[in-house]
Parts: structure tokens; sequence; C-alpha cells
């Protein structure tokens, strides 16, 4: 049970991933580059009370994303996300 | 920020005025950004309780003593003071009545009843007729948010269910225990009516509400989920 | 203009001696949990530390050989990347020179790694000569899983970050290998007195 609630969702990091995409990232889909599952941004697991943000995959725990903020940057690992699926205006 | 409604002994209302709010949808928060004087900033994010409004918005913000934002929100601010915040942000746990008459099942614990608040707020706003039903797990009656708007709502057509973990008062006549797989078996939707559920509060209880539901056949992607975490600060 | 939020101070505390707290740090009251992913509960009697990569042989410690190495008690200040620090932690520990005796090599860095699959990287000279430790107490009583428990790099030189929860080894190499943070923007040696945070700094 322990360290269970300090486990999010992707909902909690909405606002840092809108300022740095374009499009609303919670509702998009990733595909993890481990298990090849496919989960809405706002359903996978993320860690906030890290260095960095910590999102990972809710079927296999694998590292899907992790971001970096300091000093005026951003640093954004996607490799393991396979593919973002996400609504754009035709 | 304009107002301020103490809602339980722990739990506040600030209703602020933003010039160029265009709005929301129901279920997105703001990311409230706190600056002290020598630059040390603390940020966390707050559900939108009240229903889509241009200029205006409300969040309810419950007082965690050990954190950090949430005893200045709910215990320094007074009307009148200015806040730094962002949003509305979210677009994965929403809910804005354009789904058609797909029955919709909120279940809240806690302060996670904020978000689904706004959704019920916007279909009364709206004169929707979609089906909707609560369930809302707190711990004592006086812990219950939105307590009198919530036996309101009961007469203007949300079915209301309510549980209270810890004590319950004289004549309690609502569910008495932790959301499990009984409670949700009689509240929610039946699988066949493919309802959509969105499901808001601590991470232990958020889990444990989607997984009885899916469990029981709900299709995992029906079951849209919002973690609080434990503290939020 | 930067906006200030009327009368906010935040949970910080003011320390009696500031020339202790590195430069853009502050003084926290608990002991904040960082976590980048679930906590991991090795079993103690799978539990293991193991020395390899660049060295003639492997090393490796079961649990109770690891109990049963010579240990000692150090009080040391501890500085997390996140800004906050804590002053006098008194933790329970085997020295990485006991572990590092007897091993022959020719690397100059090392990876720790962790269960959960954490990583992070130091130069071997800052492990040793006193300067780190495998912790397995922490004021006086065993290290909580949530703090790296059973048992912990402790490196407070450095930024906490390089002190790797649920160790249980290290890798040594010729080269300097980027950990899970330090190859998304975290420095590669992170020194607190220097303000090392990212890259480049």
């Amino acid at each position: 049970m322990e360290n269970r609630e300090s486990r999010l969702d992707g909902n909690a990091i909405g606002g840092l991933l809108a300022e740095i995409f374009a499009v609303e990232m919670t509702s998009a889909e990733g595909t993890c580059a481990g298990c090849g599952s496919v989960h809405p941004i706002g359903r996978v697991e993320v860690y906030v009370n890290a260095p960095g943000v910590v999102v990972r995959c809710p079927s296999c725990q694998q590292v899907l994303i992790r971001i970096v903020k300091g000093s005026g940057r951003a640093w954004l690992d996607l490799s393991g996300t396979r593919c973002l699926e996400f609504a754009v205006a035709d | 920020m304009v107002e301020l409604v103490t809602e339980t002994p722990s739990v506040m209302t600030l209703v602020l005025s933003a010039t160029g709010w265009k709005g929301h949808r129901p279920g997105q928060h703001i990311d409230v950004r706190l600056t002290a004087e020598d630059g040390y900033q603390a940020q966390r994010s707050y559900s939108i309780a009240s229903a889509p409004q241009a200029g205006r918005l409300a969040i309810t913000v419950e007082r965690l003593d050990d954190g950090e934002v949430s005893p200045y929100l709910a215990g320094e601010l007074v009307a009148g003071d200015r806040l730094e915040f962002r949003g509305p942000i979210g677009g994965y746990f929403v809910w804005d009545g354009t789904d058609g008459d797909r029955p919709v099942l909120l279940v809240g614990g806690g302060s996670g009843v904020v978000p689904l608040m706004s959704m019920i707020r916007h279909r009364s706003t709206i004169g929707a007729t979609t089906s909707m039903r609560l369930l809302y797990s707190a711990r004592t009656l006086e812990d219950v948010i939105f307590r009198d708007e919530i036996e309101q709502v009961a007469k203007d057509g949300v079915a209301v269910y309510q549980t209270l973990t810890r004590t319950q008062p004289p004549g309690w006549t609502g569910y008495g225990r932790r959301i499990d797989r009984a409670m949700l078996e009689e509240v929610a939707w039946p699988v066949r009516d493919a309802p959509l559920a969105l499901v808001c509060g601590p991470t232990s209880f958020v889990e444990v509400a989607a997984e009885i539901l899916v469990g029981v056949g709900h299709d995992p992607r029906s079951v849209k989920t919002e973690r609080f975490g434990a503290t939020g600060g | 203009m930067t906006f200030i939020s009327r009368g906010f101070k935040g949970r910080r505390q003011q320390p009696e001696d500031a020339s202790r707290l590195p430069p853009g740090q502050y003084l926290v009251p608990d002991f904040p949990v960082l976590s980048a992913g679930p906590t991991p509960h090795p079993a103690l009697n799978e539990w293991s530390f193991t020395i390899s990569g660049e060295v003639d042989s492997e090393k490796r410690w079961s649990w109770e050989e690891f109990r049963a190495l010579p240990s000692e008690t150090v009080t040391v200040d501890i500085h997390c990347v996140t800004k906050w620090s804590k002053l006098d932690t008194t933790w329970r520990g085997v020295s990485l020179d006991v572990l590092l005796d007897g091993v022959e090599t020719a690397a100059e860095y090392a990876v720790a790694r962790s269960y959960g699959g954490y990583t992070t990287n130091l130069p071997l000279e800052d492990l040793t000569d006193g300067k780190a430790w495998v912790a397995y107490e922490y004021g006086g009583e065993p290290l909580e899983p949530e703090h790296g428990g059973p048992a912990r790099l402790l490196v407070p030189h450095l930024y906490f970050w390089k002190s790797a929860k649920w160790v249980t080894g290290l890798a040594l190499h010729n080269q300097d290998e980027p950990g899970f943070w330090e190859s998304n923007g975290y420095h590669m040696y992170g020194d607190p007195w220097r303000e090392q945070r990212y890259w480049g700094d």
C-alpha cells in the first residue's frame, strides 16, 4: 500500500504537457515501446515527486516519458513511447 | 479572488474572476502557483467546481494541515487577493454533455467530488436530460462537501448515493462503509447500458473503484479516472 | 514583473547557520519522499549487492554477508536537487571503502544500479575515502522502503539523486555513463556547492 498515494495519473501533468505540446495531450493516446499497449495519457501512471516527471505504462510499468524542467529549459524523453495519437484540426 | 465560501470545517470554495477566461469543460483543472517574496514557488492543481462560465470560475480546496499550498488558499487568502494560475487544463477527464444520451456514473471520494460537481452543475445549466448517478464517499457527514446542493440535485434528476466511511449520524440511510464491489454493483448502471464512468479521489480510492468497475465488465475505456494523490498539499 | 502571492512563505525553516546551506537550497522540517516509480520490495533472502563491470572478479554479498561487514554511524547533511536540504541526518551503513577493498580495477567511474531499474553515475573516487556508504538504518531505525530500504547508497557530498535508493550494485566503467536522470537533463556530477543541477551548469 505505501507509496501508492504518490502515484498520480496523466491528468496531473496536463499543464506541463500544455507548455510543450500545441494540442491538449491528456486525451492523446500513447503506445508503450515496451509492451505495445495503448493508453490515454490521462490514464497513465505519473510520478511528480521526483527530480523530474516520470510517466509509466499502467500495463508494464516501463517508463513512457520523462520530463525535466529547469533553468529555463526542458528535457523531454519519449523513447519509451512508440507513438502518440492525438486530435488535430482537419 | 472575489469570494470565499466555507463548505466544511476543512474545505473552502474560492470564487475567482479572470479577465479573458472563456469558460472551461467540466472536469478540467487549473494549476495554481504561489510565489514568496524571495522567489520560492509552489504549484498545485485544483479542479474547477463551477459550471462553465466566461470570466469566472470556482475552485474548491481541502485544507491539508501538513500541506504547503492548501493552508494558504483555504486559510490565509482573503477576498480581493490576487492569485496566479493557468488553465483550463485537461481533456481526458471531462464530461460536457456532448456524449448524447449515454448514462453517466460519477464516483467521488472526498474532495474528488469537486470536478464531478462541475459536471452536475453543467448538466443543470444546459438543461440536459442525461441520466446521471453520483456515488459520493466521505468520512463523516461533516466532511460532505456541497451537502445542501447535493440534496437539491437529487430532486433535479441526478440519483445520489452517499457513503460515510467513518461515522454515520443517527437515522443515516446511506451506506456506511468503504466503497466495495457490492456497493458499485448496486449503484452502477448495468454493463449493457454502456455507461460512462468518471471516478475521482485519492489514488487508492480511484484504483479500487476503477478495478471493480472494470472487473464487473465495464469497458476500461469507459472508466475514466483522476487521481488526486494522498496529499496534493 | 514577477507575481508575488501576498503573505506566502511556504513550509521552509530558517537555518541557524546559513553557511551550511548550498546555494538555492532551503531547509525542510520533514523528510520528503521522492519516487520515480513503484517502491520495490526485495525480499531479504533474495537481496544482494554486487560489484561488477571492469573488475578482475565480481564481488557479491547476500544480505546476511553484507550485514556482517563492519558498519559505521555517520551524521551528514543531505541536499536534494529539488532544493530541499536536511541537516544532521544520522545513518548507519557499510562504507564503500569496505565494499571496494580488494577490488582490482582500472575503472574511474561507477553506475549504481537499483531494484526497480533506477541508475545513477558517479566517479569512483567520489565513493572512496570515507565519502560514501551503503546505508541500512536511518535515525536508528531500519531504513523504510519509501526512503530506499532495505539499503540505499549514501553520497552526501553530491545532490541526493546520486544516493540511489534500493541499491543492489555498482557497475564499474572506464567511461562516465549517464544514469536515469543524468541522461535527461541532470548534471553528470551534481555538486550542490557549485549548484550543478542541469546539463551545462
